[in-house]
């Protein structure tokens, strides 16, 4: 069924009576997700899309059974919303904001410890571009007519260095599985290592692209992931070869300031481990289909 | 955001973190009045930069008469202080701290930092400050103590104490050192901080612990909530690009090279300065032009780039997803003709709308150079570079 979210997903959308969180929610209909409801305090008994708005994320569960959330809410606000969302028993909640304070994420990651890891909600994000299983339905700010359907998964943190890998791919013919964009911010919901867990046990994804950057641990210990247990190919790119140290790059997380962090390092890491680092970020979809060819002809 | 020693001084102290007494001047003479106030017969005047590393760049100075203070001040104020930190540029001097000199003992270091193992804050000390963390780590990695806080319950009392034993503080330091501990994580906590470092903190001969020297670093994505801090923030340390980027907007971070990106998305952006570097050139700047990108954004990033005389070409990379490559387009052709400009312009136009995007660019009928893929784009703009004479 790919990872995260396909046709019969049924997903709620907090903040989609404002505008970004219904232009999005439309473009999301249209696609073919399933979205069952709005959530925006205040706002309930309106309807917008033709779906229902509730008050609260827990009264959306009870009336439609939805499962999965995508949160258009504004950063002071959105912290509280990702733990609204946990409390009513969302499985995969994806948060697409950009600027939440790192402080807020800490509160969140550790409120999401108190439930027993069966109940334990999914948080994807913040600053990501969202999750699209392509043909099947998708959560977020992506343009989806760039995934073509397929068999490889893409896990990155950046949204349009995102995109190129699945166009650069679709251009060769590879199709997609799942693409999940994990998001820019130094703390966040899941990590590399999460999702290549979930693509390793998806009967449909044969191989994974992973798309990191400066700054951070997560590469590193996807990388370990990767030696100890998965069977699957992984290819890599890693951007920032030019990032000086210290200066913070665009996203709150890519920056230089431990050891193992620059993009060299990380190349390393990844190239100890057999993952294919693609030579260069034009790459990155030749890097797969040699890859595959190499599988295939094994 | 980085905030002045003196600035994280009077709010660490403000949480209860013993400090010397000191005062702040703009010009020498209020320097050696400032010495004159504090009374003694040696001050310590220090030069105040957003940089680690003043000390050995001639930043920082122990003097021994209202004159010398005067003098040294004088030496330092409007000049642009080069730290191994600053880069090449340096730092302007435009406020100056003098201070009471302390009677050092031992030197140790406290620093809190966000670890993003473990997504939470953690404390690194050691009793060997005076040097930096880096170094310390190198030269003497078996003296460093780290304690990882839980932000449910906050830096627990023993973990302080622990932390005093462990670097070997005895009787009363004990318990100051748990209260100057306590008090940097609330300050942190409370403030949204991203970073405090306290190095050295000293113990004087007295036995007492001072904060010698003290940095803050803050989160800007929760000075939304922090008025009190943003306050605090001084233009006169900000590259001024950067600084105008950052109020229209725009993600741009300065470089060396010469060729000029303009990228939607901070990741594309990194990818594709990475390109060019692999195609043998270098980039002249970061920047994210980000989501919604409108003509006028687009000329406003064109604006901010043209500001770097070192910029020779400008490369326009844009993955359309939210974007539409048609207005892309449009402000290329209108950023061209509105600053006249002269110079090569590499276009490359992804995504939604990317037919008529190139369509656009095609019948401007400017000297645009169009490319399809990320490789072709780099490659184009390091040869269009102007040949320099050898």
């Amino acid at each position: 069924m790919a990872i995260l979210i396909d046709e019969n997903t049924k997903v709620v959308v907090q903040g989609m009576s404002g505008r970004i969180g219904k232009f999005h929610a439309e473009e999301m209909i249209e696609y073919g997700t399933n979205v069952v409801a709005g959530v925006t305090p205040g706002r309930g008994g309106e309807t917008v899309l033709g779906r229902p708005v509730f008050n609260t994320v827990r009264e959306a569960v009870e009336a439609t059974g939805a499962e999965a959330s995508l949160l258009f809410v504004p950063p002071p606000f959105a912290a509280d919303a990702m733990m609204e969302a946990a409390d009513a028993g969302i499985k995969t909640a994806v948060s697409v904001t950009d600027g939440i304070p790192a402080q807020d994420m800490m509160r969140v990651k550790r409120f999401l410890r108190r439930y027993p890891r069966e109940k334990k909600m999914r948080l994807i994000g913040p600053n990501c571009a969202g999750i699209i299983s392509p043909g099947k339905g998708f959560m977020g700010i992506m343009p989806p007519h760039i995934y073509e359907a397929g068999r490889v998964g893409i896990v990155g943190r950046s949204g349009t260095l995102g995109y190129e890998a699945a166009s650069q791919m679709k251009a060769l013919g590879i199709g997609v599985s799942t693409s999940v964009g994990i998001g820019g911010d130094p703390i966040n919901g899941s990590s590399f290592k999460d999702i290549l867990e979930l693509f390793e046990a998806d009967p449909e994804t044969d191989a994974v692209m992973m798309i990191g950057e400066i700054g951070g641990p997560q590469e590193a210990e996807a990388a370990a992931y990767v030696e100890k247990y998965m069977t699957k190919p992984v290819v890599a790119y890693i951007a920032g070869l030019s990032a000086p140290k210290g200066r913070k790059m665009g996203h709150a997380g890519a920056i230089i300031s431990a050891f193992g962090e620059s993009a060299q390092e990380k190349v390393e890491i990844l190239s100890a481990v057999g993952i294919t680092v693609a030579p260069n970020p034009s790459a990155m979809g030749q890097t797969m289909a040699d890859v595959l060819a190499k599988r295939a002809a094994a | 955001m980085d905030i002045h020693e003196y600035q994280a001084k009077e709010i660490l102290a403000g949480f209860g973190v013993p400090v010397p007494r000191g005062g702040l001047a703009y010009s020498p003479e209020q320097a050696a009045y400032r010495a004159r106030e504090l009374g003694g017969d040696a001050w310590v005047v220090k030069a105040q930069i957003h940089s680690g590393g003043r000390g050995e760049a001639g930043g920082v100075k122990v003097c021994k008469s209202e004159k010398e203070v005067a003098e040294f001040a004088a030496g330092l104020f409007g000049k642009q202080l080069v730290t191994r930190q600053t880069g090449n540029g340096g730092k302007g001097v435009y406020r100056i701290w003098v201070e009471e000199a302390s009677d050092i003992a031992q030197e140790l270091y406290l620093g809190f930092v966000l670890d993003r193992k473990t997504e939470r804050i953690m404390v690194v000390a050691s009793s060997s400050g005076g040097m930096e963390i880096e170094e310390i780590a190198e030269e003497d990695p078996e003296s460093l103590v780290r304690m990882v806080v839980d932000p449910a319950h906050g830096l627990a009392e023993y973990q302080a104490r622990e932390l005093a034993f462990r670097l070997g503080l005895k009787g009363d330091q004990i318990n100051q050192m748990v209260k100057a501990v306590r008090a940097c994580y609330r300050a942190y906590r409370d403030l949204d901080a991203t970073m405090v470092e306290i190095n050295p903190l000293v113990i004087t001969g007295s036995g007492d612990l001072v904060a010698l020297d003290a940095k803050m670093s803050f989160d800007t994505n929760a000075l939304y909530r922090r008025p009190q801090v943003e306050a605090l923030r001084d233009p006169s340390q900000e590259d001024s690009r950067e600084a105008m980027a950052h109020d229209n907007g725009l993600s741009y971070v300065g470089l060396d090279g010469d060729i000029g990106c303009i990228i939607n998305g901070a990741g594309l952006a990194m990818a594709t300065m990475d390109m060019i570097k692999l195609s043998g050139g270098e980039p002249a700047n970061f920047l994210d032009i980000g989501g919604g990108a409108s003509p006028e954004r687009v000329m406003t990033a064109f604006r901010t780039v043209l500001s770097d005389p070192n910029v020779s070409v400008i490369l326009v990379n844009i993955f359309a997803g939210i974007n539409r490559c048609d207005w892309v387009a449009r402000g290329v052709v209108e950023a061209y003709k509105a600053e006249g400009l002269t110079l090569p312009v590499v276009v490359r136009l992804a995504g939604t709308n990317v037919d008529e995007g190139r369509r656009i660019i095609d019948e401007s009928g400017l000297p645009l150079i169009t490319a399809e893929t990320l490789a072709e784009a780099a490659e184009k703009a390091v040869a269009a570079r102007p040949k320099r004479a050898a």
